[in-house]
């Protein structure tokens, strides 16, 4: 469970969270939308201890995220910014192995490995495994660095943005997968999504924010609601029911 | 590769024991006790000397590029050297019987925090720009410099400041090299948290997910580059291009797992430092060209090399 108490956040004499209180139970897919500005990253990044708590507290199963040590929290939590700017000559099976640091410390044993090639083959980048990441496409180190986060094999799993720099194909399979590892695994999943439409398809629970509050909680049924969106987005978009699920026709 | 690498630096350190101005042969090496004496006390002591800072140099290097997260810095023209040598000079300034030692801990510390303010400063130019860092690096350490000739010369002391600006290892004998060691133990630590130091060069945020303590490996990078840099320029004198072009070309060979490359880099530095200063000694035989004069040339153009071919990103 993380729980989110009386959070904000000043950058620069600019308030971007808004005393932000939230309870998000363990298990299932979480995603936060929100057009740009709203604050979805910065908050991921205080929950993720990415970024210094200023007021308020959270805590993940308990563990006060600003008080315990990194190494602890890097066990239960795994996260992927959306800025990676990632210009290393490593390898993307190093890269993903790398994701095992947290409980191997370095030493990759035949577990570990074992680990880190199954890691390799969900996300398709068998093939990959052996070149160098500066010699890869936007949307293949996107995916090596998504396997990185998943191979690190924690409780919860934090992605902004994963969908950045992946074909369809890809974000698909990508959202199918983090829906199986919610399912099979019982994972956490908390993920960052530009597009209303992937979020109203895999998550469990929405939470909508625009400028660093937090406007609804809910189910995609809830949620996915011409008056609701239009409060969050700013603008009017048509909501239409195909096959029993709501898709939001927001490009025109 | 590796076994390649070894056998090459094997191959220089044989041919460095038998080249200078002072005739030295492997048939008459155990039966004169002078030859042995030449061996022991001059050839040797500057054969390790120059190993220990070339390995040493270029580990710097490679550290202090996964701190800066560019690869075109480096200790000796960024202002680790020229910090170094401030320490020195104060160190001859304030406490003129200083032992060698006292002055490498002065020079260590003068650049530790040298090399902090460097890093502050890098860490605010914009990441887009890659060629900023080292062009602010230069001038940087260009600062530090003209700070250091001006004490320098209002005291007197210029000739004396010539001797850490300019690498040589003529002068190295026995007793006089040892603290090189330090750097030799720092290239062990270095190997040590190797995995640490190529999580670090993903950047802080990756490091933080992955519970890295980043303030604390941040700390120990700097000791690693300063104290290595120090201890050479108190004891050879700098050494410029070491620290860049072996972790560059290294990189393109081996990739950035420091696990693997690390000793490659090493390796490869101690070998360049090694040649430059065969090449110095009998280049214009009976007289020496320092080593530093010549790795400036021979550096220059590896760099050169590297730049007509790599991306700054690559």
């Amino acid at each position: 469970m993380i729980e989110i108490e009386r959070v904000s956040l000043q950058l620069q004499g600019a308030q971007i969270l808004h005393d932000i209180s939230l309870t998000l139970p363990k298990g299932g897919v979480t995603a936060l939308v929100g057009p740009n500005g709203a604050g979805k990253s910065s908050l991921l990044s205080l929950i993720a201890r990415l970024s210094p708590l200023q007021t308020g507290s959270i805590r993940i199963d308990g563990m006060p995220v600003d008080a315990t040590p990194g190494s602890v929290l890097a066990r239960r939590i795994a996260i992927l910014r959306q800025d990676n700017a990632v210009a290393s000559r490593l390898r993307v099976a190093e890269l993903v192995g790398f994701g095992r640091f947290p409980h191997s410390r370095g030493r990759l044993d035949a577990k570990e490995r074992a680990l880190v090639a199954e890691a390799i083959a969900r996300f398709d980048l068998t093939d990959l495994a052996d070149r160098y990441l500066d010699t890869l496409s936007g949307g293949q180190r996107q995916r090596a660095l998504v396997a990185m986060a998943y191979c690190q094999g924690t409780d919860y799993l934090m992605l902004d943005e994963p969908l950045n720099n992946l074909d369809m194909r890809y974000g698909r399979e990508l959202m199918g997968t983090l829906r199986r590892l919610a399912d099979g695994d019982g994972r956490s999943i908390l993920i960052v999504l530009h597009d209303i439409n992937h979020a109203a398809a895999y998550a469990d629970r929405i939470v909508a924010m625009r400028c660093g509050r937090v406007v609804a909680v809910g189910t995609a049924a809830e949620i996915i609601d011409a008056d609701l969106l239009e409060r969050v987005f700013g603008f009017r978009m048509r909501v239409e029911s195909i096959g029993g699920r709501r898709v939001v026709l927001h490009h025109r | 590769m590796h076994l390649c690498v070894g056998l090459a630096l094997a191959l220089l350190c044989a041919v460095s024991l038998f080249v200078g101005v002072g005739e030295l042969s492997a048939g008459r090496l155990f039966g004169d006790p002078e030859q042995m004496r030449l061996m022991l006390v001059s050839r040797l002591p500057r054969t390790l000397a120059a190993v220990l800072a070339g390995a040493g140099l270029a580990i710097a290097g490679l550290v202090m590029q996964t701190l800066a997260r560019n690869r075109f810095v480096e200790p000796a023209t960024a202002g680790t050297a020229q910090s170094a040598e401030f320490g020195i000079l104060l160190g001859v300034l304030v406490f003129p019987a200083a032992s060698l030692a006292m002055k490498s801990l002065l020079a260590s510390l003068a650049a530790l925090a040298g090399t902090l303010v460097f890093l502050v400063i890098a860490r605010r130019l914009p990441p887009q720009q890659p060629f900023l860092v080292p062009l602010v690096g230069l001038v940087y350490g260009g600062v530090v410099g003209a700070m250091v000739t001006f004490i320098a010369w209002r005291a007197d002391l210029l000739q004396m400041i010539a001797v850490w600006t300019q690498g040589e290892f003529s002068g190295v004998l026995r007793g006089r090299y040892e603290l090189l060691w330090i750097a030799a133990a720092l290239v062990i630590l270095a190997w040590w948290v190797a995995d640490r130091l190529t999580i670090m060069s993903l950047g802080e945020q990756v490091s933080v997910g992955l519970g890295l303590d980043y303030r604390r490996m941040l700390l120990l990078g700097l000791a690693i580059v300063s104290v290595i840099s120090a201890v050479t320029v108190v004891v050879i004198g700098n050494i410029p291009f070491v620290g860049l072009v072996v972790p560059a070309v290294v990189a393109r060979l081996a990739g950035d797992n420091l696990r693997g490359a690390l000793p490659l880099v090493g390796v490869c530095g101690a070998g360049l430092v090694l040649a430059c200063d065969i090449l110095g000694r009998v280049l214009r035989y009976p007289y020496e060209i320092p080593v530093g004069t010549v790795l400036g040339v021979v550096g220059a153009v590896i760099f050169l090399w590297l730049l007509a071919r790599q991306t700054p990103h690559g």
